[in-house]
């Protein structure tokens, strides 16, 4: 019999149904391999308890005939951004350390009402901050990846989502959530052979997650399959009057619509992407995806995205500022950590609990965000960019009338090792080239496995659609899918 | 534009950020080499552009006029609130004595 780690969300949800195997024995199954796989330190807190409890309940279930969710009996990873009632929530931070939410966030409670179960608590990049994970105050996450050149150097499972990425390509989970602000769903599912979707901005409540940068922030699945993510989403995504934001839609019923034959589509490729110096291999991955869309009936179209190059730097204002104002909260009064230095009053009190509480990179980003919103500076930077993301938006819109989805590498690079970009922030934000762009505009990508490079290392594949065009988005990512055949696993090694 | 080492220290103050000398040394450098990176969006004429408000554009809702519409976000949740504080005390917040 298979392994029952190795089924996704669609296998151990029908597996279950069809009584091959009980939700109680994949829970177990799965908390069993969680327990295996410290070194990876892809979650901080585990909750085997909650995942057998969500599974004796699906159980219960199926004896007493009800029916049962669209996740029934699939336990999942919960990234530590949402909050978890009773259950510490940390982003990944010293200042929340400790912190047991007194409510649990819409998009869990989502995913355990249709019917999914709880491992645990996945580790992040800290307030989901970088594109490594090596930015959490709970220790990194390694990948579960290496290089085949026997050297084991450790890897980073991309970020700030890479304790969702590790876990799922280790096994530990057949999916989780991750959230994308400007790449952090996306660029850890290219780095470790796995896929994973950012919907539109507003199809999944934020309320509940902890904040980074509100207008860009966005939560989606991550799994090992287009349909294992379309299944999860539809569990996760829906109207929240909780969020101010969220988009009142109906929720399209993407797992029954998916279709690989991409007959009468047009495939845009953006001549701006085709950066000098990205890696030749990246360039020829992206060249096989042009020629497996073909091959599924697409029609391929040279399409320009003019502003491409200023969306890095216009990120680099926007998320920072968002940052600096949302991260205003961590005061060392209502929840969290606090420092009061012996006779220190009320201001000592906030500057010495926020320095001892947010790591370096964070503080980087509040003080640059803070920098670019203060008198003086607004209009040249936080109005200028803003006006930026406004072209940028608009260069997407006029390069969806000549096309339905674009096609795009990733990221610029496969994984790269831990520690070789923690010294120069500009460069751990050059990761992100591909993916920022996207997530100014609010639009819908995924990232889907192409393939592995001359390391053994994974190559992912990024498609962006119109606003609300998830359905498009999955179908192109399903038909490169079907094609690119990806079955590379990495050997466990933990 | 550059910002030297007592404007660093006054953005860290206004961020309510303790930061010793060390530190500032290592941020200056970092924080100069940012602001030249994310300068090149000067280069852009957007003149005629407004900037972004909303990044899909919809109406904010009202809710209902009624009191505790949502019991989750409405009042009444006094040790739920405090339940996470570092110092709670009768019912408040504690913090340090703030009137000499």
């Amino acid at each position: 019999m298979t392994n029952i780690t190795d089924l996704g969300v669609k296998a151990l949800r029908d597996g279950v149904a069809a009584g091959q195997f009980s939700a109680v024995e994949v829970a177990e199954a799965f908390n069993a391999a969680v327990a295996e796989a410290g070194e990876l330190n892809a979650f901080i807190v585990t909750t085997p308890d909650a995942a057998l409890d969500a599974a004796k309940k699906v159980d219960a279930a199926r004896a007493a005939g009800q029916p049962l969710g669209k996740m029934a009996g699939v336990p999942i990873g919960m990234k530590d951004l949402f909050a978890t009632q009773g259950v510490q929530t940390t982003a990944a931070s010293h200042i929340l350390e400790g912190f047991k939410p007194q409510y649990e966030s819409t998009v869990s409670q989502k995913l355990w009402d249709a019917g999914a179960g709880m491992l645990g608590k996945l580790n992040l990049d800290q307030f989901a901050m970088g594109s490594s994970n090596e930015t959490s105050y709970f220790g990194n996450v390694i990948s579960p990846w290496r290089r085949n050149d026997g050297g084991n150097a450790p890897l980073a499972p991309g970020g700030s989502s890479g304790g969702s990425s590790a876990a799922i390509a280790a096994r530990l989970c057949p999916a989780a959530t991750g959230t994308d602000t400007g790449g952090s769903i996306r660029q850890p599912a290219a780095f470790t052979g796995i896929s994973g979707i950012k919907p539109t901005y507003g199809r999944c409540s934020r309320w509940g997650i902890v904040a980074f940068a509100s207008s860009l922030d966005q939560a989606g699945p991550m799994a090992r399959s287009v349909e294992d993510c379309a299944i999860m989403l539809e569990a996760m995504a829906g109207f929240d009057p909780k969020d101010s934001t969220s988009l009142d839609m109906p929720v399209p019923e993407w797992t029954a619509g998916l279709n690989a034959d991409l007959t009468g589509k047009k495939v845009g490729i953006p001549r701006e992407y085709r950066m000098d110096g990205t890696d030749p291999e990246i360039l020829a991955s992206w060249d096989a995806g042009i020629a497996w869309l073909k091959d599924a009936g697409a029609e391929v179209v040279e399409v320009s995205l003019p502003h491409t190059k200023y969306a890095l730097p216009a990120y680099y204002i926007v998320a920072p500022a968002e940052a600096s104002s949302n991260l205003a909260r961590y005061d060392g009064v209502r929840y969290g950590l606090r420092d009061l230095p012996e006779g220190a009053g009320l201001q000592d009190m906030y500057a010495a609990t926020r320095a001892a509480g947010f790591g370096p990179e964070v503080k980087r980003r509040i003080m640059l965000g803070t920098y670019v919103l203060s008198a003086g500076f607004y209009d040249a930077y936080y109005t200028q960019a803003m006006k930026l993301r406004t072209l940028i938006q608009r260069d997407f819109t006029e390069a969806f009338k000549a096309c339905d989805v674009i096609l795009a590498p990733t990221t610029p690079t496969a994984a790269f090792a831990l520690g070789e970009k923690t010294e120069d922030p500009l460069a751990m934000y050059l990761n992100d080239v591909f993916s920022v762009p996207a997530s100014l505009a609010g639009l819908p990508a995924m990232s889907v496995p192409a393939g592995l490079n001359k390391d053994g290392l994974p190559l992912g594949l990024q498609l962006i659609g119109p606003a609300f065009d998830e359905q498009g988005v999955l179908n192109a990512g399903l038909a490169i899918e079907q094609r690119a055949g990806f079955t590379a696993k990495p050997e466990k090694w933990w | 534009m550059s910002v030297t080492r007592e404007e660093v220290a006054k953005i860290a103050a206004l961020a309510r950020i303790k930061v010793d000398e060390h530190d500032l040394d290592r941020m200056v450098p970092e924080f100069n080499n940012l602001l030249a990176w994310v300068e090149q969006l000067g280069e852009v004429d957007t003149s005629a552009v407004e900037p972004m408000t909303a990044v899909i554009p919809q109406k904010l809702r009202l809710r209902a006029d009624v009191v505790d519409a949502d019991p989750l976000t409405g009042g009444g949740r006094r040790d739920a609130v405090l339940a996470n504080a570092p110092r709670a005390e009768h019912g408040f917040f504690g913090v340090p004595k703030v009137i000499e």
